[in-house]
């Protein structure tokens, strides 16, 4: 296990920086001067020479790359031009939206999911099993940023019950904060419970061939009992691998619905950095999207051989 | 004709139903080159945020732009940045997947840890980064998916191909004195052909859903050109006065995706029975 342990988190390591090298090669084949991109066509030289001295590119590729990632070594991801900050306190500042919303739609996918995936594969072949996997395939065909609007032209539109976007803030309380993160949570959700629910059926069916499961049906235990006690175990390990790996899509996807509901969270920043040419920021934010995600994969192949000592011995 | 009716009913549902919404989605973009009800850019004020009608079947955005005939013109854009990336992605991803199963385990290696480094950023953050850097437009979407998808290919492609070195007639090739290239594409390859294909499908799919959110963020297809992500964009800023309008471009790229999907299903069952499972399944 250790040897294991090692050698993943040395590809972590790898992997990240490879991506920061990528993220910065990306921005350094930008065509022109970016001060100038910055502060337009018509600004004067002087202050162009300013800016590009404070972005630092008067000095040479490694040393600006060097001091860039050593930085990020130390929290200091650099500062915005366009809102005078430090990168660190807007990323904090946007987190505090971005991950309770990415939480509640991890809750709310896997709590639609699993009981879903479960009692599709107890009916398999029957009626309550075809309703679950067509709510599967449309949960994928359905575009989460389409299923967004119309949540809102449904709640907020015709029903009134939620706003159509826009975030109170957490010192209005948790009650309106989170009800500002409902929507685009269960926006964010549909299209992960849908590939949840078919993974936890297949994983379930699987179960259900074993000869432990057949034993428990022939000793005449309740078909809940067997799918709770002796199928649902079995079947979270590769469910919690897809739970793992749907973060890449939480990310993606966050990005898109926080813009449909205007909140202020990361995806919006980095939307909003574009726009604004703010390359410190977009450069900052997409290296930590990209390291959290291979972290995250990182996390979920070490318990998962943890639990499953199979993968570690192929590696 | 009875004979046909039998094949066509010994295949998978999800095959027929996939086919058909696919076929559906292809003909209209196929017919929006010689045809649709109005100029697709054409703007006219004064019928702006019209409802469905006689005139303009499914209404008319802000712009007074005829719907219906910007989603035909819309589907063969999306179609058009699917293929285009599912293309490229397998142009890079399948010889790469192919040349590291040849070579073992460095090969092996390098394929993972490139995978490790493309699946780091989804496709909608390369797109952003691509954006940040190059500007917006349907060339760096397709880049961007393109590269997500070569990653996807590689692996796919490096299992299916593992699996064939592995059989006897591979061998037996390899025994006779033909070389690793020869063997790959002579016998590797033509067996490895289904489950490319199904993926491919797949990441079709796929890459329609992305090309639609990034052109909703005004990352994707630029105006004029239509896109239905942008239209749902647009129609999300007139949801109290024209909220049809936010339906219909949704629709489609639903239609779009699950039809693609379903016939991806149908063709991994059909190529492969071992997977096969009753009806949409």
């Amino acid at each position: 296990m250790l040897a294991f342990l090692v050698r993943r988190l040395l590809t972590l390591a790898l992997t990240a920086w490879l991506a920061t090298l990528v993220v910065f090669a990306v921005l350094e084949a930008i065509p022109g001067d970016p001060a100038l991109v910055m502060l337009g066509t018509s600004a004067q030289p002087e202050a162009v020479a300013a800016l590009r001295a404070q972005m630092g590119l008067d000095r040479p590729w490694p040393v600006r790359y060097a001091g860039w990632v050593g930085g990020m070594l130390h929290g200091d991801f650099g500062t915005s031009l366009t809102y005078a900050r430090p990168v660190a306190g807007l990323v904090a500042d946007r987190l505090a939206i971005t991950l309770p919303l990415a939480g509640l739609a991890l809750l709310l996918s896997a709590g639609i999911a699993i009981p879903l995936g479960l009692f599709a594969a107890g009916r398999q072949g029957r009626a309550g099993d075809w309703a679950v996997m067509a709510f599967g395939q449309m949960g994928i065909a359905v575009p989460g940023f389409w299923f967004a609007i119309l949540l809102i032209l449904l709640f907020s539109v015709r029903l009134g019950w939620f706003s159509a976007g826009g975030f109170p803030g957490w010192e209005a309380g948790a009650g309106p904060a989170l009800k500002a993160l409902l929507l685009p949570a269960v926006a964010l959700a549909l299209p992960e419970a849908a590939i949840l629910a078919r993974i936890t059926r297949t994983a379930a069916l699987d179960t259900l061939r074993e000869e432990y499961v057949r034993t428990a049906v022939a000793k005449g235990l309740p078909r809940r009992v067997v799918l709770r006690r002796h199928v649902l175990p079995n079947a979270l390990i590769p469910v919690a691998t897809i739970l793992g790996l749907q973060f890449s899509f939480l990310v993606a996807g966050a990005v898109v619905v926080e813009n449909v509901f205007t909140l202020p969270g990361l995806g919006r920043l980095l939307y909003q950095a574009i726009g604004q040419h703010d390359l410190i920021v977009v450069q900052s934010v997409v290296v930590l999207l990209a390291v959290t995600v291979v972290a995250v994969n990182a996390l979920v192949d070490i318990a998962c051989a943890a639990i499953d000592p199979r993968p570690r011995v192929q590696a | 004709m009875t004979g046909f009716m039998k094949r066509l009913r010994r295949l998978p549902v999800s095959l027929l139903l996939g086919g058909l919404l696919t076929a559906l989605v292809v003909g209209a973009a196929l017919l929006s080159l010689v045809w649709t009800p109005f100029p697709a850019e054409q703007v006219r004020v004064v019928a702006r945020l019209r409802p469905p009608g006689p005139v303009h079947w499914l209404g008319t955005d802000h712009f007074g732009r005829d719907a219906l005939s910007m989603i035909l013109v819309g589907a063969r854009n999306s179609l058009a940045v699917g293929a285009a990336a599912v293309a490229l992605g397998a142009l890079l991803g399948v010889p790469l997947g192919l040349a590291a199963s040849a070579w073992g385990r460095w090969g092996d290696e390098a394929v993972a840890r490139l995978g490790d480094l493309l699946f780091a950023f989804p496709a909608v953050l390369t797109a952003i980064l691509l954006t940040a850097a190059l500007g917006a437009g349907a060339v760096n979407v397709v880049l961007a998916l393109g590269l997500f998808n070569a990653a996807v290919f590689a692996r796919v492609a490096r299992g299916a191909a593992l699996a064939v070195w592995r059989r006897d007639f591979v061998r037996a090739a390899l025994a006779l004195g033909r070389g690793p290239l020869s063997v790959t594409l002579v016998h590797v390859l033509p067996n490895i052909a289904g489950v490319v294909i199904v993926q491919g499908t797949v990441l079709f799919a796929v890459a329609v859903l992305n090309e639609a959110a990034l052109s909703y963020l005004g990352l994707g297809i630029q105006p004029p050109s239509p896109s239905w992500g942008k239209m749902l964009g647009d129609a999300q800023t007139f949801l109290f006065t024209a909220p049809l309008q936010a339906i219909f471009p949704g629709a489609a790229i639903a239609v779009t995706v699950l039809g693609l999907n379903l016939l991806g299903d149908g063709l991994r069952d059909a190529l492969d029975p071992r997977h096969r499972s009753a009806g949409l399944l």
